[in-house]
C-alpha cells in the first residue's frame, strides 16, 4: 500500500480543469434560482440522485463524476444519501409507473429550496422507452424540472459542466424571484 | 442420445425452422420436462411467453446445446415448472402479471412486476383495465425479538431501485425478501412491431452496464432467424468490444466491492483504469459505453490504425498498473477480514439455478457461454474460465480479478488478428425465428427474437443473468449482519433494470 501512495504522490493529479460543453439554450428554466437561495448555499450544493426507472447507463456516468479526472467534489458538488441533505435532486430514467409515487416522495423530502436536474434522453422526454403502458414519460411529466442534460448517457464532462451551471446561477442569484 | 435430445425429438418441430431448433410439447412432455428440471439433467435458461402459449429454454451443460421448447396454452394456463423447481418462480410470476398465463400449482402466486400502478391488466395479454392496488405480502418470519426493516425501493448510494425487507434478530439477517419491478418500462411490448433498427436500439438500452452484450444477443438471434451470415471482421471487432465491456465493469465492480468494504483506496484506483477503458472506447468507437456499436448485421464502426495503438496502449497501462492493485487487495487483512467467508452461495444452489458469470463461477459451475456453447471469434481465441469453490464475496472478487486478465489477454490477440473485410452485411427483409446465448459481464443473456414479414419484431424476449442470480442473493444474505448487506449485493451486482425488462 505504501509503495502505491507514494506513486501517487510524486505523479501529480489526475483532475482536469473543468470544460464548458453543454448547450445553454438547453435550459428549462432559471426563473426558481432567487437571491434568497444564493444565500442559502453560497457555492457548494448537495445533490441526491433518483433513478426513476433508467436503464443504468446514466448511473454510470454519474458514478464517474467521483473518479479522480472529474472529482466533482473539489467543485463543491457532493453526493448525498438522503433527500433531505440535498439541494438538487438529479433523476435518471423514464419515471415507471412503478416509481412514481417513490419519487414523488422523495420530492417532498427534500428540503426547499431544491432543483431537480432531468439527467439522460428518457429523463428529458422517455427516449425509447416514451410510449409504454409502464411509462409516464420523461420527469417534468411528475416533477417540475429546472435544468435538463441529455445524452444517452450524458458524458461527465456534460455532467459536470451542467451542474455547475446550476450551482452558478444559483450562486448569481441570476434570475427573478418565483 | 441425451435426455435432452429425446424431448426434442418427442415434440413437434416448428414450421420455417431448419434444424427444428424450436419444438412444441404436449402436456405430460412438459411435465416430465418439469421433473427433469428438479433431477438437474439439463438446465432451466428461460421460461416466457406470448399470448396463448409459454416457451421454455433448455441448456445441456455438458453439450453445450440449447433448445427451445413451447408448450400451447389455449385454457389459459399451464402446469407450473416451479412447482417443481424453485427457479421458475419469478419468471411464472412475470408470465401471470405480462400474459394473464396461469402457471397451474405454483407455490408462489404473488404478483411479480405489476404493482397495480399501469392503467392496464395483463398487458401483453388480454390487457383489461389495471388491477386495483394491494398490499403486498411479504413472506413471514416468526419468532422473539424478530423486526423487519424496509429499505427501498430509493437506496442511499447511486444504485437503481428495488426493495429489500430484511427480517433480523439483532444484527443477523433471518431473511432478506426482495420486491423488484420497479424499473419495469414494459419493454416487451416496446418490441412488438418495432424496426429492426429500432429494436436494435432498445436491446441496447435494457441494462446500459452490458449494453453491448444486449446488442449483440439480440443482433444473433437476428441473425439466427434470417440465416445472415456476418463477416468474420465484423465478429473480430464484436469481441473487441465485449472484452472492453467486461474489463470496465469487472473494474468498476472490484473497486465498488471494496469500497462498500470501507476500502476506499482501491476504488479509487480502480476507478480510473475504468476511466482509461471508457475514454479509450470513446476515441475508438464514438461512445464511451459503446452502445449501438454491434447491430444486426455486423458492427457500426471500424477501427483505423491510430485506434489500434490506442487499444494497444490502453492494455499495456492496464497489465502495468492492475497488480500492484491485485497484490493491494490481496496484502490488505482488514479488507479480506470483510470479504472472506461473507455471502456465501452454496455450489448446489448455484447449479439448481443455473446461475452464471462469476455468482456461478465463484461457486463453482464452470460455465462460459464463450467456452462452453461458444460463438465466433472464441473458437479461434485463448483464455480460461477461471473458477472457485468457496462462493463468498472474496471468491466473487477473484473470479473478476482473473477475468480482467482474461480479457486483457483477449483484446491482444483480438488486436493480433490480422481479419480484414467488410464489418458489415446488409440484413434481408425477412421473417423468422431465432435466438442467441451470449456472455456478458454479469453472465449468460438469452435472446429469443420472431420476425414478421417485413422484418418487424413480432415478439422478442430478453432475458438477463439476474433472474437467476437474485434469488441466490436472498440465500447469500441469510446469516450475515445486516451491515454486511451491501457488501454482499455489490458482489452479486445484479441488474435491476435488466431483470425488471
Ligand atoms: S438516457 Fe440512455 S443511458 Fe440514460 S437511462 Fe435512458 S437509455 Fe439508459
Amino acid at each position: 500500500m505504501r509503495r502505491l501512495l507514494f506513486k501517487s504522490l510524486i505523479k501529480g493529479p489526475l483532475s482536469e480543469p473543468r470544460q464548458v460543453v453543454m448547450d445553454r439554450s438547453l435550459v428549462a428554466s432559471a426563473d426558481r434560482l432567487d437571491r434568497a437561495a444564493h444565500k442559502r448555499l453560497g457555492r457548494s450544493l448537495s445533490i441526491r440522485v433518483v433513478d426513476a426507472g433508467s436503464c443504468n447507463g446514466c448511473e454510470l456516468e454519474i458514478a464517474a463524476l467521483s473518479n479522480a479526472f472529474y472529482d466533482l467534489e473539489r467543485f463543491g458538488l457532493r453526493l448525498v444519501a438522503s433527500p433531505r441533505h440535498a439541494d438538487v435532486l438529479v433523476v435518471t430514467g423514464p419515471v415507471t409507473a412503478n416509481m412514481r409515487e417513490a419519487l414523488e416522495r422523495t420530492y417532498f423530502s427534500t428540503p426547499d429550496p431544491k432543483w431537480v436536474v432531468a439527467v439522460g434522453d428518457c429523463a428529458v422526454d422517455g427516449g425509447v422507452f416514451g410510449q409504454s403502458y409502464a411509462v409516464l414519460g420523461g420527469v417534468s411529466k411528475v416533477l417540475s424540472v429546472d435544468l435538463h442534460i441529455p445524452g444517452c448517457p450524458p458524458r461527465p464532462d456534460e455532467l459536470l459542466d451542467g451542474l455547475l451551471w446550476l450551482m452558478e446561477n444559483a450562486a448569481a442569484g441570476r434570475a427573478a424571484a418565483r | 442420445m441425451s435426455a435432452l435430445e429425446d424431448l426434442i425429438a418427442s415434440g413437434k418441430p416448428v414450421a420455417g425452422k431448419a434444424d427444428g431448433a424450436r419444438v412444441v410439447l404436449d402436456q405430460s412432455r412438459w411435465r416430465i420436462m418439469a421433473e427433469h428440471l428438479a433431477g438437474g439433467i439439463y438446465v432451466l435458461s428461460g421460461l416466457w411467453a406470448e399470448p396463448g402459449m409459454v416457451h421454455a429454454a433448455l441448456l445441456d451443460g455438458t453439450s453445450g446445446k440449447l433448445a427451445i421448447v413451447s408448450l400451447e396454452c389455449p385454457g389459459g394456463s399451464f402446469p407450473a415448472l416451479s412447482a417443481l423447481h424453485a427457479p421458475a418462480i419469478r419468471l411464472e410470476r412475470m408470465i401471470f402479471d405480462l400474459f394473464g398465463l396461469v402457471p397451474e400449482g405454483a407455490p408462489d402466486t404473488r404478483p411479480w412486476l405489476d404493482h397495480g400502478r399501469w392503467s392496464v391488466q395483463h398487458p401483453l395479454g388480454a390487457a383489461t383495465v389495471g388491477a386495483p392496488r394491494r398490499q403486498y405480502d411479504f413472506l413471514a418470519a416468526e419468532g422473539e425479538g424478530i423486526h423487519q426493516i424496509a429499505v427501498g425501493p430509493v437506496h442511499a448510494g447511486i444504485i437503481e431501485p428495488g426493495h429489500f425487507r430484511f427480517s433480523a434478530n439483532g444484527e443477523t439477517v433471518v431473511r432478506l425478501e426482495q420486491r423488484l419491478g420497479y424499473t419495469h418500462k414494459g419493454i416487451e411490448a416496446l418490441f412488438r412491431g418495432a424496426e429492426l433498427a429500432q429494436a436494435a436500439k432498445l436491446s441496447g438500452r435494457v441494462s446500459g452496464d452490458s449494453t453491448v452484450a444486449y446488442s449483440l444477443a439480440f443482433a444473433r438471434a437476428v441473425e439466427d432467424a434470417l440465416g445472415v451470415a456476418v463477416p468474420q471482421r465484423a465478429h473480430v471487432l464484436r469481441a473487441l468490444v465485449a472484452e472492453l465491456e467486461r474489463l470496465a465493469n469487472h473494474l468498476g465492480d472490484i473497486g465498488a466491492i471494496c469500497n462498500d468494504a470501507g476500502f476506499a483506496l482501491l476504488q479509487a484506483h480502480c476507478a480510473i483504469l475504468r476511466e482509461l477503458v471508457l475514454r479509450t472506447a470513446q476515441r475508438c468507437f464514438g461512445h464511451r459505453l459503446m452502445r449501438d456499436v454491434v447491430v444486426p448485421g455486423g458492427v457500426a464502426a471500424d477501427l483505423n490504425a491510430l485506434a489500434y495503438r490506442e487499444l494497444a496502449t490502453l492494455v499495456k497501462e492496464i497489465r502495468q498498473r492492475f497488480p500492484d492493485l491485485v497484490e493491494l487487495y490481496d496484502g490488505t487483512a482488514s479488507l479480506q477480514d470483510r470479504t472472506v467467508g461473507a455471502g456465501i452461495v452454496s455450489p448446489a444452489l448455484v447449479r439448481q439455478f443455473a446461475a452464471g458469470g462469476y455468482v456461478g463461477r465463484a461457486s463453482g459451475r464452470a460455465f462460459d457461454v464463450r467456452r462452453h456453447v461458444c460463438y465466433p471469434p472464441y473458437d479461434q481465441l485463448e483464455f480460461e474460465v477461471p473458477v472457485l469453490e468457496a462462493g463468498d464475496v472474496n471468491a466473487r472478487v477473484w473470479i473478476r480479478i482473473h477475468e480482467v486478465e482474461q480479457s486483457l489477454r483477449l483484446i491482444e490477440q483480438i488486436l493480433g488478428l490480422k481479419v480484414e473485410g467488410a464489418t458489415h452485411t446488409r440484413v434481408p427483409s425477412g421473417s423468422g425465428e431465432g435466438f442467441a446465448l451470449v456472455e456478458g459481464f454479469r453472465g449468460d443473456i438469452l435472446a429469443w427474437v420472431r420476425l414478421e414479414a417485413g422484418g418487424r419484431v413480432a415478439r422478442c424476449h430478453l432475458r438477463d443473468p439476474s433472474w437467476f442470480q437474485w434469488p441466490l442473493l436472498e440465500a447469500a444474505v441469510e446469516g450475515n449482519i445486516v451491515a454486511d448487506f451491501p457488501l454482499c449485493n455489490k458482489s452479486f451486482n445484479c441488474s435491476y433494470s435488466g431483470h425488471d425488462l
